[in-house]
């Protein structure tokens, strides 16, 4: 038992399992100070933020108020001006970890076969071909997928491609998940097959996922955790838990709370692009 | 039933401008001497390519052409790819690249024969040049054209500088290389085709329509034409071939 939880356990008397299980999961993610600017234009300045292990967090807020910075910046795509990214403590470099893109067009490469694209993370680490495979192939039992992957992206549909590409974020089984809208580009249709995927891959591998969602029921709907930014420098607006059990389906868009943690979230909003 | 007939439509505008030709010159609207019948013409091909002179010059011309491609594309190749590499290094090189592929190859002709003599050297020389600087110009384009998001997303999966380049940016360049490929033989083609015309040439499907012009022979000089334009089209054709085999992902 660590010194914290005998001591919030002496001190306030509390449950055993509570001050233990806020031990376990401390932060996955820790941003510190980070400041990004672009030009004149501040994006951050200063800013915390604390991402817990195994959870998906949704990220919420005004266009442009900088959201795939915020997770350029911590997928090293794009580097802060000032702060401290750490992943349990430790840098970038030294942790897997995924990210798609919005546009899975232009994400994937064409000139590979699926199976291939998929494969490519791991030729990047070096694995030969027989062990390459055999992970694709345990990636594509564990999540159930159906679709022939012999082809090529472009004789796919969007959310296939999508699929593909989410594929080769998992396949080097990463500590954590970054996606920047990845479903805004697909069909109505698609984006609600594609959420269940996303839920289904999240509850079948428990990868920390930050997912940037520019649709409040999708952010809400997938998320422990929504992230809700405000505009100019990004700060902040609003944490929000959101620990409806999962599987989620249909049902709970109806619910109590869902419905409630989404009006909450969307007065905010509009208390920041008010303030805009 | 009209689908059926589709195919072969690009036939129907062969069999058109035939059948004018016949026209022409059994109404004798131009004059016989200057335009024979297509019987004459073919006949004239078909002795000429096979075994006679024109198959040789047609040969020869080939043979001129694909060199000078080769020689181009195995220095342009590698030198776009090295230039679109680094932009800033194609920006400084952009007006001088652009200059030269503005320049009309064939006022270059006295520059090469002063450097190389009138031998074979000078025509598939300056063929080379001309095809370079295109070829130079669409591979270096392609790359730096490479769709920004592959190259991250390479880069996010923690691909190397080197591999980036040999694994996204070439291949990505790869449709804007073909591009430059067909232009290129094309220039090559008209370049070798004039310089065995003017260039103290022996051979060649230019010497070839230039001789049969100065004898007045004219089934002759609209074999070899016809000959000419038939190697034209099909370089362009078998570059179209090679694309579509090889980038079987460009326009997709
Ligand atoms: N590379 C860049 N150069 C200059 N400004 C940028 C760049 N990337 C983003 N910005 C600006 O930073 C702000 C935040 O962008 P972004 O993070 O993409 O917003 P969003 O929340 O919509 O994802 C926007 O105003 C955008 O115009
Ligand atoms: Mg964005």
């Amino acid at each position: 038992m660590t010194d914290g939880a005998l001591l919030s356990q002496v001190a306030g008397g509390v449950p055993i399992g509570a001050p233990l299980a806020a031990a376990t999961a401390a932060p996955h993610v820790t941003v510190r100070g980070l400041t990004k600017r672009f030009g004149k234009a501040s994006i951050y300045e200063r800013f915390d933020l604390d991402i817990p292990r195994g959870k998906l967090v949704s990220v919420f807020g005004p266009n442009g108020c900088g959201k795939s910075t915020l997770i350029n910046i911590i997928a090293g795509l794009i580097p802060p001006d000032a702060g401290e990214i750490l992943f349990d403590g430790k840098p970038l470099r030294a942790i897997k970890f995924g990210y798609v893109f919005q546009n899975y067009r232009e994400a994937l490469f064409p000139w590979l076969r699926s199976v291939d694209n998929i494969e490519y993370p791991l030729k990047l680490l070096k694995l030969p071909k027989a062990e390459r495979r055999a992970r694709v192939e345990r990636l594509v039992a564990h999540l159930g997928v159906k679709i022939d992957l012999n082809r090529y992206p472009y004789e796919m549909s969007g959310g296939q491609q999508q699929l593909i590409s989410i594929m080769r974020a998992l396949v080097v089984e990463p500590e954590i998940l970054f996606l920047d809208e990845p479903f805004s580009a697909l069909d109505y249709e698609m984006t609600l097959f594609m959420r269940e995927q996303l839920q289904r891959i999240f509850i079948e591998t428990g990868t920390t996922t930050v997912l940037v969602s520019h649709d409040l029921e999708e952010a809400v709907y997938l998320a422990d955790l929504v992230l809700l930014l405000s505009r100019g420098p990004a700060q902040i607006a609003d944490y929000v838990d959101f620990d409806t059990p999962r599987p989620r389906n249909d049902a709970t868009l109806s619910e109590k709370g869902f419905v409630a943690t989404k009006a909450h979230c969307l007065a905010v909003f509009q208390r920041e692009v008010r303030k805009g | 039933m009209k689908r059926a007939l589709d195919p072969f439509l690009p036939v129907l505008g062969v069999l058109g401008l035939i059948a004018l030709w016949y026209i022409a010159v059994w109404k004798q609207i131009v004059d016989p001497v200057l335009l024979p019948s297509p019987t004459d013409t073919f006949h004239a091909m078909y002795k000429g390519m096979a075994g006679g002179r024109l198959g040789f010059d047609f040969l020869m011309t080939v043979e001129r052409t694909i060199l000078s491609t080769v020689i181009a594309a195995a220095i342009a190749i590698p030198l776009g790819i090295f230039l679109g590499a680094s932009e800033r290094l194609y920006r400084s090189l952009e007006f001088v690249i652009d200059f030269f592929r503005s320049t009309p190859a064939s006022a270059m002709f006295p520059l090469f024969l002063v450097l190389f003599g009138v031998g074979n050297t000078t025509k598939i020389s300056v063929a080379a040049f001309g095809a370079a600087l295109v070829i130079l110009f669409n591979v270096s384009y392609g790359v730096m054209n490479a769709r920004k998001t592959r190259l991250l997303a390479a880069k996010v999966m923690g691909a190397s500088r080197l591999r980036v380049l040999t694994d996204v940016m070439l291949l990505e360049s790869l449709p804007q290389t073909f591009v430059g490929l067909r232009n290129g033989v094309s220039l090559a083609l008209v370049i070798v085709v004039v310089a065995e015309m003017f260039i103290g040439s022996t051979d060649g499907l230019g010497q070839r329509v230039f001789e049969a012009q100065q004898l007045f022979n004219m089934p002759d000089m609209y074999a070899a034409i016809f000959a000419a334009g038939a190697l034209g089209y099909g370089l362009n054709l078998m570059f179209q071939l090679i694309e579509r085999t090889f980038v079987h992902w460009s326009g997709k």
